[in-house]
């Protein structure tokens, strides 16, 4: 049987229909679900195996990108998430989703002292559109499963990665947390905008664009791979042979991951 | 008790608010180069609020300890104003705040406030606010007053916001006052003629002296005095905003062709025009009629497949953005996208289209009149506010334009337009008798007063202080939760009728929706943001994101948990009734009482005079050149065709997952598309396909062939990626001057002679179209004589295409050495209002015209080429022509090209290389074909001129010949760093 997807939405939250269609795409029946619904029956969880947060502006961005979405699962679903956590279920955060995942301390960031790391505003000061190279640890995490390298776009204005200090950051990367990072483009430069020239546009500490929790379950990245399930998202689709693997687009393989996983 | 807290970028952090206000002091000339360093902030008040639970907010709530420091502290104490040590002139820094004004919507701080309960605290009210520290370079101190006026030119729009200099002069937040009911009246009955253009003018209703002595009539047969309301009411309606009644009015317009009356000038020329393909679509079995809905609903709408039909609209906000850019912009987007949420039973947006008209940035601080902001900050202002909006809502912004011209300078135009995608058998709406009136949305407060009439009046250099309550500030996040409830009730029936509250708040709403029933309305009832609202300023209120629904009386249980299921306010307003009178209430007693058929056919008719006088044509002076790198280099870095990449990225064109041809194409991603495709379904592989046209330049020489020409435009940037000809839409914006002068109105309309022409040549309906006129600026000059700037002629088309399979589009990027070039289309001399005109600052000649005849061969022509999959690109020729169409190919695509000039196809063989090379004669294409396909090219191509007129190669640069002669020779970085330069900010 398929596993049970959540896709969870907020008010703001607005990729949720594009993430339950890449869900769907990657063989599962995802049923999209208002946070205030969760919260009205904390454990209607249970019945899933795979939670996801989707993109948005989740409460405006208010206060800042994710906090108040953080707050409200840190306040009143808690102990609902730690059962699902360990259960062995799995558990997606996409741009917005990743911002809320990180701020309510279920990415394992969470020292004696508070919060260690963090998704900061963008170096530039700016929201920012574009597509990115990126490189997997295949090995840490369930989501990245036989994935090296992939171009997807990112799309946000909080997404630079921040540690309180270098020393968290040696840390998390030892524990081999940090698990999808910009690279630049080895194959096509050229593919490389040069008016924003680097190839980590929000200028992340240690190029990270995406971690996972100590388990390998749960995880959280700025890019988005729902917005690359079809070729004729791929930013320079018209210039590309076509595919011998069909119409697909590279990202749809971390919704694939999470429901072979049930497999 | 009221608690100050204070975020501070921890010590490894950038402070990127201090540096923004360093870099734009230096970039604004101001007198000395400064230091700075800067917080945000957040007031909290509540009674039990004590240390503890003050630091705990701090902790979890507004800082995020990673990257800042919090200064917790009750307001006013010293800790709070201390210098930052990061500061080094910690000594002599001037403390500035930057607040909202009260009631100004303050979005962060509603949702602080329910996030700060969520921890289980007693909270009154938060605030949010700024603060600077700022001193001289060299540590030296600002004055107090140096400060105040840094602050309120850099830091604070004076329309929303205050600037307090030293500590916050207050230890209590305003929750609003007590409001008294009391009816007022006007003793309209006893005014002479100055006394109603007085009335009009200080009650700013913008009336004029007919109308307003239609009114005085009504109630003297009335025998009795109107309220204030009932004055408002009639005035937002009769506003030329909510009417258009001057384009809609009766004009006896003379041209060198003679004179003609019309009774409704948009109805025979624009409306008339898609009739007429009407008409003949209903005649003739090959043919189909796919309009829907045009030009009576909020969005125009045609079919789209066997499931959806597309609304599509464009909006203008000028007067708002133009005091405050941000705001402006910002309402602009919501206001539009609530059209189209609006058309119908409610549409799903899909897609958003965007177009700014500025004064250039580089225009030098000193020389600006007064009341005018650097239109640079306007830019960026507009920008961000758009920006915000749209990617909020999760509608990706997928094409747009920036036109710049100094007449914009103290009037800028920003268009704001937006798809939506609905289902067919919503497509139509009718309020039943009985029905509730029930507003859905936002809460109603003072922001947007008189937003309807004052977008109809001239802005001068005291608009900001006059009109200031007319700039609303947006929540996108609350009309993201209002469109995902109202889609959801939309399919589940729950309501007849739904309209936006846009310009006039509810007076236009209901008044709209209730025209053909009659309606009553118990004001008391509306949510408000505070207390202390007269039942005028509920009724007339722009508060935003609010929508009106007409809901039967069984429904409104099943509508009232929908919205309270995912936290939005719904209320039953009143009902519509079929009365044929608009009753407004309040606590009972009732304080208008107006006939529907008065407030809507009761205002006397504009009657004017328009002239057109045809320039005489003058000819153009060539300049002698040995090539002409240069000017092609200029051109390309002029702002009107540079790279607009740092607008675009701002924006998230990808948002929904629709994307198929983005905004910027080719090998690095940074070539201009012509035109954007989005999927709309994600199960579909049909696209909708949205690209505009719009040249001011040639209105300058003649507004008819500058109508054609962005018809023209429109449509052919949207055959270039592969839509089908015969199913594009169009929508027209007018911004005028000021029309009630005989020539400027002439010029109106004499493009919208052209707009009815064009339309019926290419078989292309108007669905819609809206006009903004009186897009001037007055200010009194240095002599205190009244200057004006009126802006140019600014006609918009937008267009919205369809493809029947994505797969089959074509982007504008050179893909392979060796495919051969063709030139496809007729150049004739039209250098007149070109931009090698423009960037050699030289006047005369023809502007382009449109071979209406020619122009539609070619469209069908290349639609088929495109079909056959003969084409690896395709690129519309406009701005700078075929040089500057070469040039963004090649770079775009990384590959180098050879062109020759003497095989472009040419009426006559007398035009000379210039001409060739840049004239903007229309309907043409440069076509990049494979070998392998240039014997179904050619046939495709049979019937209209073209030309192969060179091919791509392998080398890194374009080159253009005229026989043995280079016109043109320059390497691929060079052309690219030319485009990207001017606005690479």
């Amino acid at each position: 049987m398929s596993p049970r997807v959540l896709v969870l939405r907020a008010p703001g939250t607005n990729c949720d229909a594009e993430t339950a269609h890449a869900f769907q795409m990657a063989g599962s029946s995802p049923s999209v679900v208002h946070l205030n619904r969760w919260l009205e029956s904390p454990t209607r969880i249970a019945d899933h195996e795979i939670l996801c947060l989707p993109g948005g502006f989740s409460y405006g961005d208010d206060v800042a990108a994710g906090r108040i979405f953080a707050n409200q699962l840190r306040h009143h679903l808690a102990d609902a998430l730690a059962e699902f956590r360990e259960a062995g279920k799995l558990i997606l955060g996409i741009c917005n989703g990743f911002q809320v995942l990180i701020k309510s301390g279920l990415l394992d960031n969470d020292g004696p002292e508070g919060p260690t790391s963090t998704l900061d505003w963008n170096a530039s000061g700016r929201f920012i559109d574009r597509w990115v190279h990126l490189e997997a640890d295949s090995s840490r995490c369930v989501f990245l499963s036989g994935i090296e390298r992939m171009y997807l776009p990112i799309a946000h204005a909080e997404g630079r990665f921040a540690t309180k200090d270098s020393s968290t950051l040696e840390k998390l990367a030892n524990s081999g947390q940090l698990v999808l990072r910009y690279v630049p483009n080895e194959g096509n430069p050229g593919e490389m905008n040069s008016a924003s020239g680097d190839y980590n546009p929000n200028g992340a500490a240690g190029d990270v664009a995406g971690m996972t929790d100590t388990s390998g379950r749960v995880f959280g990245l700025m890019p988005h791979p729902e917005r690359f399930v079809d070729r004729t998202q791929h930013p320079q689709w018209t210039r590309l042979p076509e595919s011998k693997d069909g119409d697909e687009g590279a990202g749809l393989a971390i919704f694939k991951n999470a429901v072979r996983y049930f497999d | 008790m009221l608690w100050e807290i204070d975020l501070h970028p921890r010590h490894a952090e950038d402070d990127r608010a201090a540096a923004q206000l360093v870099a734009d002091a230096a970039d604004l000339h101001w007198d000395e180069p400064l230091q700075a360093a800067s917080a945000r902030s957040y007031l909290v008040q509540g009674e039990a609020l004590n240390a503890e639970s003050a630091e705990k907010l701090a902790g979890e709530l507004f800082s995020d300890p990673v990257v800042e420091t919090a200064i917790v502290a009750p307001i006013g104490d010293a800790s709070l104003h201390a210098t930052p040590q990061r500061l080094e002139a910690s000594e002599n820094a001037q403390l500035v705040h930057v607040l909202l004004k009260p009631g100004v919507m303050d979005p962060v701080a509603q949702s602080a406030e329910a996030a700060a309960r969520d921890f289980g605290l007693e909270i009154d009210a938060v605030r949010t606010l700024r603060k600077y520290w700022i001193a001289g370079e060299d540590s030296s101190k600002l004055s107090e007053e140096k400060a105040q006026q840094l602050a309120t030119r850099l830091l604070a729009n004076d329309a929303i916001e205050q600037v307090v200099v030293g500590p916050l002069p207050f230890d209590r937040l305003q929750l609003g006052g007590d409001y008294k009911f009391e009816i007022r009246t006007t003793p309209i009955r006893e005014l002479d003629d100055e006394g109603l253009m007085r009335l009009s003018r200080e009650g700013q209703l913008y009336l004029q002296l007919a109308e307003m002595q239609t009114i005085r009539q009504l109630y003297t047969d009335m025998q009795r005095d109107p309220t204030d309301i009932e004055l408002e009411t009639i005035a937002q309606t009769w506003s030329e905003h909510c009417s258009h009644k001057t384009l809609a009015g009766r004009i006896a317009y003379k041209d060198e062709n003679g004179e003609r009356q019309f009774d409704n000038m948009l109805k025979e020329t624009i409306f008339e025009a898609t009739q007429h393909l009407r008409r003949q679509w209903a005649k003739d079995e090959t043919q189909d009629d796919w309009c829907v809905s045009v030009f009576k609903d909020n969005a125009g709408i045609v079919r789209f497949d066997d499931q959806f039909n597309l609304a599509f609209k464009v909006e203008t906000h000028n007067h708002p953005s133009a005091l405050e850019p941000y705001g402006g912009a910002n309402t602009g987007m919501g206001g539009v996208i609530r059209d189209t949420i609006g058309t119908g039973l409610g549409a799903k947006p899909i897609c958003n289209t965007d177009v700014f008209c500025f004064a250039p940035p580089d225009t030098p601080p000193e020389s600006l009149p007064p009341g005018v902001l650097h239109p640079k900050l306007v830019m960026r202002g507009v920008v961000e506010g758009v920006r915000d909006y749209g990617n909020r809502m999760g509608i990706p912004t997928v094409n747009g334009s920036v036109f710049f011209d100094s007449r914009y300078l103290g009037n800028p135009l920003v268009y704001c337009g937006n798809v939506g995608l609905i289902p067919k058998d919503k497509s139509f709406k009718e309020p039943q008798p009985g029905d509730f009136i029930v507003a859905v949305g936002g809460r109603t407060g003072r922001d947007g007063i008189h937003g309807a009439t004052f977008s109809s009046a001239e802005l001068t250099s005291e608009s900001e202080s006059l009109s200031g309550g007319a700039v609303q500030i947006g929540n996108a996040i609350e009309e993201k939760k209002v469109l995902d409830v109202l889609l959801a009730a939309r399919d589940q029936n729950l309501f007849t009728s739904i309209t936006d509250c846009g310009a006039g708040g509810f007076s236009s709403a209901v008044g709209e929706m209730g025209e053909e029933l009659g309606a009553e309305v118990w004001l008391e009832r509306a949510p408000t943001k505070y207390a202390g609202l007269t039942y005028t300023e509920i009724w007339i209120s722009e508060a935003q994101e609010r929508m009106v629904l007409s809901v039967p009386e069984e429904k409104w249980e099943a509508v009232c948990s929908l919205c309270e299921s995912e936290d939005v306010e719904a209320t039953i307003l009143g009902k519509f009734e079929p009365t044929g009178r608009l009753v407004l209430k309040y606590a009972g007693e009732t304080v208008a009482d107006l006939s529907m058929d008065f407030l809507h056919n009761g205002r006397p008719p504009v009657i004017r005079e328009a002239n057109y006088k045809p320039l005489a044509t003058k000819p153009i002076s060539l300049p002698e050149r040995d090539n002409h790198n240069d000017d092609l280099l200029n051109i390309l870095g002029s702002l009107n065709v540079a790279s607009k990449e740092w607008i675009i990225r701002q924006y998230d064109h990808e948002v929904q997952g629709g994307s198929v041809v983005k905004p910027l194409v080719g090998v690095a991603s940074d070539g201009p598309s012509d035109a954007a495709i989005v999927r709309p379904v994600l199960t579909s592989r049909r696209g909708v396909v949205i690209s505009n046209g719009m040249n001011p330049c040639y209105g300058d020489y003649d507004p008819y062939h500058m109508a054609a020409s962005a018809i023209d435009e429109a449509i052919r940037n949207c055959v270039a990626v592969g839509a089908d000809p015969t199913r594009i839409a169009i929508l027209d914006n007018f911004c005028w001057g000021d029309c009630e002068r005989n020539e400027t109105l002439g010029s109106l309309v004499r493009a919208a002679l052209a707009c009815h022409d064009l339309s019926i040549a290419f078989g292309t309906p108007f669905i819609s179209g809206k006009d903004s006129l009186n897009n001037e600026f007055s200010y009194a000059g240095p002599d205190g004589k009244k200057e004006t700037i009126a802006i140019p002629p600014t006609l918009l088309i937008s267009a919205m295409g369809q493809i029947a399979d994505v797969a089959s589009a074509v982007t504008m990027d050179l893909k392979q050495s060796g495919n051969l070039l063709y030139l496809v289309g007729n150049t004739d001399d039209e250098l007149g209002g070109s931009h090698f005109s423009l960037v050699n600052d030289l006047q005369g000649g023809r502007p382009p015209q449109v071979n209406t005849q020619s122009a539609l061969q070619t469209f069908h022509a290349i639609h088929n080429a495109i079909n056959q999959g003969c084409l690896a690109a395709c690129h519309d020729l406009s701005e700078g022509g075929l040089a500057v169409a070469a040039a963004e190919m090649a770079f775009a695509g990384g590959l180098g090209a050879e062109i020759s000039l003497a095989a472009v196809p040419a009426e006559g063989d007398s035009i000379c290389a210039t001409t060739r090379l840049f004239s903007e004669s229309n309907s043409r294409f440069l076509c990049e074909v494979p070998p392998e396909k240039q014997q179904a090219f050619e046939a495709a191509m049979s019937e209209v001129a073209h030309a192969q007129v060179g091919a791509v190669n392998e080398t890194d640069r374009l080159t253009i010949s005229e026989s043995a002669k280079r016109q043109v020779d320059c390497s691929l970085s060079e052309l690219k760093a030319a485009w990207q330069a001017p606005l690479d900010w």
